[in-house]
C-alpha cells in the first residue's frame, strides 16, 4: 500500500491540484444557474432562465459584443505587426538586435497599471479623450511581445534547409515565403493570434485606464462586483470557458485523429 | 517565367580560383577543377574539408568570396540558385513536410511555370518505384524511401547538374549500399552530371568515375578510383583511400624505368613512374593486400623483407589481418585473402614478407604519416 | 562542418533591396511601440516631476523638475511598496510551490494524457479573470462553503472571516498566476532528456537525488521565467486587493488607480509608478544575475 502511495502521490497531488483550479470555475458555472435576483450571492434555487436570457442584465451584452470587437481588432494588428517583427528577428541579421528584444522585453516587464496609466496620460495630454479607439491601440500594444515571442519559437523550430531545397527547385524568395514558410510557421501565428485574443478579451487594468465610457465585459464585472454580479455574467463567463475548452480539445482530438489515420495507412 | 532555367545551359562544369573564406577561416582555398558533363563525380574528404562548402556554392546556397563558376560557356557565379539548372539532394533530404509525396515533387516544375506536371511526375515516380506512395506525406516514409523521393523530386527537373549532399549518410548500411547501386544507375539511365559529397571513401569509390579527395579547403589529389587508390600522391591520400604500410627509405639509384631504393637495409626496387617524391629521403607505401606472408625460408618473388615476427593474427571472415612486427621496431600491417593460399601462422612465428614491385609507391620523406588517418588511428 | 552560424538562417547576400527588408518588417510594429508605450513613458517621466499650479484648478499643473516627488510618493507610501513586493513574494512562492509537483506530473508521469492535462491547466483561464477573483470571494465569503467547513469542524470562531483580509489577497493572487509559473516550467522539465535521469539512477542516485541534482537544476529556466511571470505582474496589481482585501490591504497598484481616477494627484501617481517600474527592474536584474539566464526573450 505504501510502495503504490509513494509512486502516485505526485498524481494524486495533481488530481488535487487540478480540484483547486477548477473549483471557481465551477462555482461560477454552478452561480450561472442560480434563481436570483440583481445580487448572485446566495443560492436561491436552480434555473436555465439565466441561460435562456444571457443579455438579460443591462449593459451584460453589450459590454461582451465590445469586448469581441476590441479583441476581434486588436487579435489583427497585433499578430500582423508582431509576425513581421518576428521574421524580421528570426530570418534576418541587422543591427540593433539587442535593441529591438530589449524593446519587446520591455512591456512584458511592465506593470500593468504603469502601461494604463501612461498611456492614458499621454492621451489626455494630447486632448484625446479615452474610448474605443484608444482601447484598441492600448490592447495592441501590450499584444505585440506576446505575438512576437510566439512566432519567433515557432520560426526557430523550422528547419532552414526547406527553404533552401525551394530555392534549389526554382522558387523565388516570394514563392519560398508564401509556398514553404508560411504554411509551416502558420501554425504558431494561429497559437500567437489566440493568445492575443484572450489576453486582450481578459484585460482589464490597462483597459479600465484607456476605455472612457466604453463598457467591457472585465469592467462591466468590475463595476457590478460592488452591487453583485448578474448571474447573467457567469452564464457569459461559463460560456466563454466551454466554447474555448471546445475549441482546443476538438482540435486536439482533430490531430490526434489526423495522425492515427496517417499510421494506419503506412 | 523569369527563373525558368535555361535547359540548353550544359556542358562542363568549372570551378576556377574559387575561395570561400568565413569570418574565422578559409573553408575552400582556390579551389581549381574540371567536372565532365554526364560523369558521376565524387567530392571526397574528411568533415570540415570544405567539400559541402563548395558543393554550395556550385548551388548557389552560398555566396564565393573569389573566383568563378562555369556551366559550359556561362557563368553562373552571380545568378541566384532558383535561376540556376542545379537541383540538390539535401544530406536530410528536406523533403516539405506540410505536402504531399506528388507535390513534394512537383514542387520545381511548378515554380518554372509548367502546366502540365502529371507526366513528368508520374515518370520519375515509376523510376523510383515509389508512385504508390504520391499521396502520403513525407513523414511517414521511411528513410530510404523519402531519400529516393528527394533524389525524384531533384531530377524531374532535368537539370544540367545535379548535387548530392552526403545522402546516403542516414542510411543503414545494408539500404546504403543498395541506394549506391540505385544512384549510380539512375545516372547512368539519366545522363546527368552527378556531383557527390562524401566522406564515405568506399561509397566515393563505388559510385564515381572521378574522385577529388579534398584536405582543408584544397584538392589533395583528382583521379579515377583506382588511381587514386593504387597510385596516391599524397600521404593524405594514401591513408584516407584504405590503409596504407609507411616504411621510411632512402633512394640510391635509378636504372631505366626502375629505381632501387634502401628500405631500413634491404634493397627494393620500385617503378620510377610510382615515385612521386624528388627527394632522397622517401616514405615507401605498401597496402596490406599487397603483402604476402611466408614461412622463413620459403621462395618469394618480387620484393622481399625479412625478419619480421607475428605480433597479432585476427581472422575476418574474407581475409586474415596479422600485425608483423620487423626488426627495425615498426609494425606492419598485412591482409591475406583466405583463399589457401598463406601459411598456417601463429602468435610468435618467424616471417618473410614479400610483395609486387608495381604495387610499390613512393612519397616525400616529409609527409606526415599521420595525415588522413582519422582520430583514433592517428595515435 | 564549415557553416555560419546556426540560429538565424540568414539569406546569404541579400542585394540591396534585400538589406532593407528586415528594417521594413521591423518598422510599424517598433513605430507602434515607440508610439504607444516608449513616448507615453517618457511623458510620464515628464508628468512625475510637475506641481499642482497653485490656485488652479484641479489637474493644472506646471513643470518644475521636482524630484522631491519621488521622495514624497516613497516615503508617504513606503508601507503599501513594501505590502506589494511581500504580498507578490508569498503568491511566487506559493505558486512556485503548486505549480511545480503540478508541472512535473503533467511532464513525467501523465502518459499518454499529457496534452489533454496541459489544457486543463489553462482551461479554467478561459473565463474571465475577474469573474474567477469574485468567485474566490463568495468562495471564502461569510456564507461560503470554505468558512462552512472550517466552522463546522471547530476550527475557527463564528466571527473569523477570510475574504478581506490579506490571507485573502495572496490566495486571489496565487491563484490568478498559476499557469504562468506552471507552463514555463512545464516546457522546460519536458525538453530535459529523459536519458539523464536514467543515467543519474544507473550512477547510484536515489529518486529524491536525481531530482536535487539533474532534473531541478535542468529545469531553472523555466522556474526563473515562471517567477519573473508571475512576481513583475503580482507586484503592480491592484484588483486581487480591491476584490478580496480591506483598507489595511492596500497595495501600491490600489495607490496609483486611486491617484489617477480619485484623488487627482498626476505627479505623485507618475512618481509612484516610476519607482514601481525601477524597483521591479532592479529585482529582476539582480534576480536573473543571480540565477544565470541571459536569453529571455
Amino acid at each position: 500500500m505504501t510502495r503504490w502511495l509513494s509512486k502516485n502521490l505526485i498524481r494524486i497531488y495533481a488530481a488535487l491540484a487540478f480540484i483547486y483550479l477548477f473549483f471557481p470555475v465551477a462555482y461560477t458555472m454552478a452561480f450561472s444557474f442560480n434563481d436570483s435576483g440583481k445580487r448572485n450571492l446566495i443560492w436561491q434555487g436552480f434555473t436555465f432562465k439565466n441561460w435562456l436570457n444571457p443579455c438579460g442584465a443591462p449593459e451584460v451584452c453589450t459590454a461582451l459584443g465590445n469586448s469581441i470587437k476590441i479583441g476581434f481588432l486588436a487579435t489583427l494588428f497585433s499578430t500582423i505587426l508582431g509576425t513581421m517583427i518576428a521574421f524580421a528577428l528570426g530570418r534576418y541579421s541587422f543591427r540593433g538586435r539587442s535593441t529591438t528584444n530589449l524593446l519587446i522585453f520591455l512591456p512584458m516587464a511592465t506593470p500593468e497599471i504603469v502601461l494604463g496609466a501612461s498611456l492614458l496620460a499621454m492621451f489626455l495630454n494630447l486632448g484625446i479623450n479615452p474610448g474605443f479607439w484608444t482601447t484598441v491601440i492600448a490592447h495592441v500594444m501590450f499584444c505585440i511581445s506576446f505575438v512576437v515571442v510566439t512566432v519567433k519559437a515557432r520560426i526557430a523550430s523550422l528547419d532552414p534547409k526547406l527553404e533552401e531545397a525551394a530555392r534549389d527547385l526554382y522558387a523565388t524568395e516570394w514563392q519560398t515565403f508564401r509556398r514553404v514558410t508560411l504554411p509551416l510557421v502558420a501554425p504558431g501565428i494561429a497559437a500567437a493570434a489566440l493568445l492575443a485574443f484572450s489576453l486582450s478579451f481578459d484585460d482589464f487594468i490597462i483597459t479600465n485606464f484607456n476605455s472612457g465610457t466604453v463598457n467591457t465585459f472585465p469592467k462591466f464585472v468590475w463595476v457590478s462586483s460592488a452591487r453583485g454580479v448578474p448571474a447573467q455574467a457567469n452564464v457569459i463567463g461559463s460560456a466563454m470557458f466551454l466554447i474555448a475548452l471546445a475549441i482546443v480539445i476538438s482540435a486536439q482530438i482533430f490531430s490526434a485523429a489526423k495522425a492515427r489515420r496517417l499510421q494506419k495507412k503506412h | 517565367m523569369a527563373n525558368h532555367p535555361d535547359a540548353a545551359k550544359t556542358g562542363d562544369l568549372k570551378l576556377s580560383s574559387l575561395t570561400k573564406r568565413f569570418a574565422d577561416f578559409l573553408a575552400v582555398d582556390n579551389l581549381d577543377l574540371v567536372i565532365p558533363k554526364g560523369s558521376f563525380f565524387a567530392l571526397l574528404g574528411p568533415s570540415g574539408c570544405g567539400k559541402t562548402t563548395t558543393l554550395r556554392m556550385i548551388a548557389g546556397l552560398e555566396e564565393p568570396t573569389s573566383g568563378k563558376i562555369y556551366l559550359g560557356d556561362t557563368d553562373l557565379t552571380d545568378t541566384k540558385s532558383y535561376r540556376r539548372p542545379v537541383n540538390t539532394v539535401f544530406q536530410n533530404y528536406a523533403l516539405f513536410p506540410h505536402l504531399t509525396i506528388f507535390e513534394n515533387v512537383a514542387f520545381g516544375l511548378r515554380r518554372r511555370g509548367i502546366k502540365d506536371v502529371k507526366e513528368p511526375v508520374e515518370k520519375v515516380l515509376a523510376l523510383v518505384e515509389l508512385a504508390h506512395l504520391r499521396d502520403r506525406k513525407p513523414t511517414q516514409l521511411s528513410g530510404g524511401q523519402q531519400q529516393r523521393i528527394a533524389v525524384a523530386r531533384a531530377i524531374v527537373n532535368r537539370p544540367a547538374l545535379l548535387l548530392l549532399d552526403e545522402p546516403l549518410g542516414a542510411l543503414d548500411l545494408k539500404l546504403r549500399r543498395q541506394m549506391q547501386i540505385e544512384l549510380k544507375w539512375i545516372q547512368t539511365e539519366v545522363g546527368i552530371t552527378f556531383v557527390h559529397v562524401t566522406h564515405d571513401q568506399e561509397e566515393a569509390m563505388t559510385m564515381a568515375d572521378t574522385i577529388a579527395v579534398m584536405n582543408e579547403g584544397r584538392i589533395e589529389q583528382l583521379g579515377s578510383p583506382a588511381d587514386l587508390y593504387e597510385n596516391p600522391k599524397t600521404a593524405f591520400v594514401a591513408n584516407f583511400l584504405g590503409q596504407s604500410n609507411f616504411i621510411k627509405g632512402t633512394l640510391e639509384s635509378t636504372s631505366g624505368a626502375d629505381q632501387f631504393v634502401n628500405l631500413q637495409g634491404t634493397r627494393i626496387v620500385i617503378p620510377a613512374a610510382r615515385n612521386s617524391s624528388t627527394h632522397k629521403s622517401l616514405l615507401v607505401g605498401i597496402r596490406p593486400e599487397k603483402f604476402r606472408i611466408h614461412n622463413v625460408g620459403d621462395t618469394t618473388t618480387g620484393n622481399k623483407l625479412e625478419g619480421g615476427i607475428v605480433t597479432d593474427i585476427s581472422f575476418v571472415g574474407v581475409s586474415t589481418q596479422y600485425q608483423v612486427e620487423m626488426p627495425w621496431k615498426q609494425e606492419l600491417m598485412i591482409f591475406e585473402q583466405n583463399d589457401g593460399g598463406a601459411p598456417n601462422l601463429r602468435k610468435g612465428d618467424a616471417v618473410t614478407l614479400s610483395w609486387e614491385p608495381h604495387f610499390t609507391f613512393a612519397l616525400d620523406g616529409d609527409e606526415d604519416v599521420t595525415s588522413g588517418l582519422s582520430g583514433a588511428d592517428a595515435e | 562542418m564549415a557553416f555560419a552560424h546556426a540560429g538565424t538562417a540568414t539569406v546569404s547576400k541579400p542585394g540591396r533591396a534585400g538589406k532593407r527588408i528586415p528594417y521594413l518588417l521591423l518598422l510599424p510594429g517598433l513605430l507602434w511601440l515607440l508610439l504607444f508605450f516608449i513616448l507615453p513613458l517618457i511623458n510620464l517621466a515628464e508628468t512625475s516631476t510637475k506641481t499642482p499650479i497653485a490656485g488652479g484648478e484641479t489637474g493644472a499643473y506646471e513643470q518644475t523638475f521636482r524630484l522631491q516627488n519621488y521622495v514624497d510618493a516613497f516615503s508617504e507610501n513606503s508601507a503599501q511598496f513594501s505590502r506589494s513586493f511581500i504580498y507578490a513574494l508569498l503568491s511566487t512562492l506559493l505558486a512556485l510551490a503548486i505549480s511545480y509537483p503540478l508541472a512535473y506530473a503533467i511532464a513525467f508521469k501523465s502518459g499518454k494524457y499529457k496534452n489533454i492535462l496541459l489544457v486543463l491547466v489553462i482551461a479554467p483561464f478561459f473565463t474571465s479573470f475577474l469573474l474567477r477573483t469574485i468567485a474566490w470571494k463568495q468562495i471564502l465569503g461569510a456564507e461560503g462553503p470554505v468558512i462552512s467547513v472550517l466552522r463546522s469542524l471547530h476550527l475557527i470562531g463564528a466571527d473569523t472571516s477570510i475574504t478581506s483580509t490579506a490571507l485573502a489577497v495572496v490566495t486571489g493572487m496565487t491563484y490568478n498566476f498559476l499557469p504562468f509559473m506552471t507552463l514555463p516550467i512545464y516546457a522546460s522539465l519536458e525538453r530535459i532528456d529523459p536519458r539523464l535521469m536514467e543515467a543519474s539512477g544507473d550512477l547510484y542516485a536515489n529518486g529524491l537525488t536525481t531530482f536535487r541534482r539533474v532534473t531541478f537544476p535542468l529545469s531553472m529556466p523555466g522556474v526563473v521565467a515562471g517567477t519573473l511571470l508571475t512576481f513583475i505582474p503580482a507586484a503592480g496589481d491592484y484588483v486581487n486587493a480591491q476584490i478580496l482585501g480591506n483598507p489595511t490591504t492596500k497595495m501600491i497598484g490600489n495607490v496609483i488607480d486611486s491617484r489617477f481616477f480619485r484623488i487627482v494627484d498626476y505627479p505623485t501617481a507618475a512618481a509612484l509608478s516610476f519607482t514601481l517600474m525601477a524597483a521591479i527592474l532592479i529585482l529582476v536584474t539582480v534576480y536573473i544575475r543571480r540565477a544565470g539566464t541571459d536569453e529571455l526573450v
